[in-house]
């Protein structure tokens, strides 16, 4: 069952009109290494996997749900007030062509969203490292993303959901160990 | 930048296109560091902790490009 709570979880601005940022944020919408990849894997693994993180599993998904809420916040931001002649100069009359100013789950190549982006293996070990991987592939999106991105308002949104792939990332290595079963035994990891 | 930033100096040739960039940056996030969390770490306060995005200081892992940050060259040589 979901709660919906009509906020996002952080605030969302971008202070210049530029479509074009639109284009590269939708890579964390529908991409491979995007939010709704990162949630679906999660919520996905969760039934095979021991109790003791079942719960990290779940917690982690709804938080790419509401990070996948800001990401379509920010695009939408972008997009909504383009005209034709922007939409042109950002490269997105492709987009606009097929969805019109509405979102869709596409990569920043266009490339529709797949399932086959998620692995879900069905054993505990296989399935933590291949989240660990996703989260830092995440984080070096949004890395690139920054790169490209001169709107510091954007930004300061994109470093507080890189910061929390960092902290995802922690979480997932702690859940590898607590499989290991030998987390107490004072070793240096 | 800070310890989270490695660089190396990557090979250039005579007959590259384009002007070679001296120094490749990539980043080391604490995740690679800190190990099984202990607990009673220090916490940000709360405000600051939802602005930065963790709790924790020993998480926190702060990023700039690094082609528009002052020291373009990267963070320090990684000597390990």
């Amino acid at each position: 069952m979901f709660v919906y709570e009509k906020k996002l979880l952080y605030p969302v601005k971008a202070s210049s009109c530029n479509p074009k940022l639109a284009k590269y944020l939708i890579e964390q919408y529908g991409g491979s290494d995007g939010e709704l990849a990162a949630a679906l894997r999660y919520m996905n693994q969760r039934y095979a996997i021991p109790d003791k993180v079942i719960g990290l599993l779940t917690d982690i998904a709804m938080e790419e749900f509401s990070h996948l809420e800001m990401i379509a916040a920010m695009v939408f931001k972008l997009t909504k007030d383009a005209t034709p002649d922007q939409i042109k100069e950002a490269g997105l009359e492709a987009h606009y062509v097929n969805h019109g100013s509405g979102l869709y789950y596409e990569n920043a190549g266009g490339v529709p969203f797949n399932a086959s982006y998620i692995a879900g293996k069905g054993d505990p070990i296989a399935d933590l490292f291949e989240d660990i991987a996703a989260e830092e592939k995440a984080r070096a999106t949004y890395q690139y993303i920054i790169d490209l991105s001169d709107d510091p308002d954007l930004n300061d949104g994109l470093k507080f959901l890189r910061e929390r792939e960092i902290v995802h990332g922690q979480r997932f290595r702690e859940a590898v160990e607590l499989l290991k079963e030998d987390y107490g035994a004072k070793k240096v990891f | 930048m800070s310890e989270h930033r490695k660089s190396w100096k990557p090979v250039a040739g005579k007959n590259d296109p384009c002007p070679p960039l001296k120094s490749k940056t990539y980043e080391t996030p604490p995740n690679l560091y800190l190990g099984f969390q202990e607990p009673g770490l220090k916490q940000y306060k709360p405000a600051e902790a939802l602005k930065k995005g963790t709790l924790w200081p020993a998480l926190f892992g702060p990023y700039e490009s690094p082609f528009r940050s002052a020291d373009s060259a990267g963070g320090k040589e990684d000597s390990r």
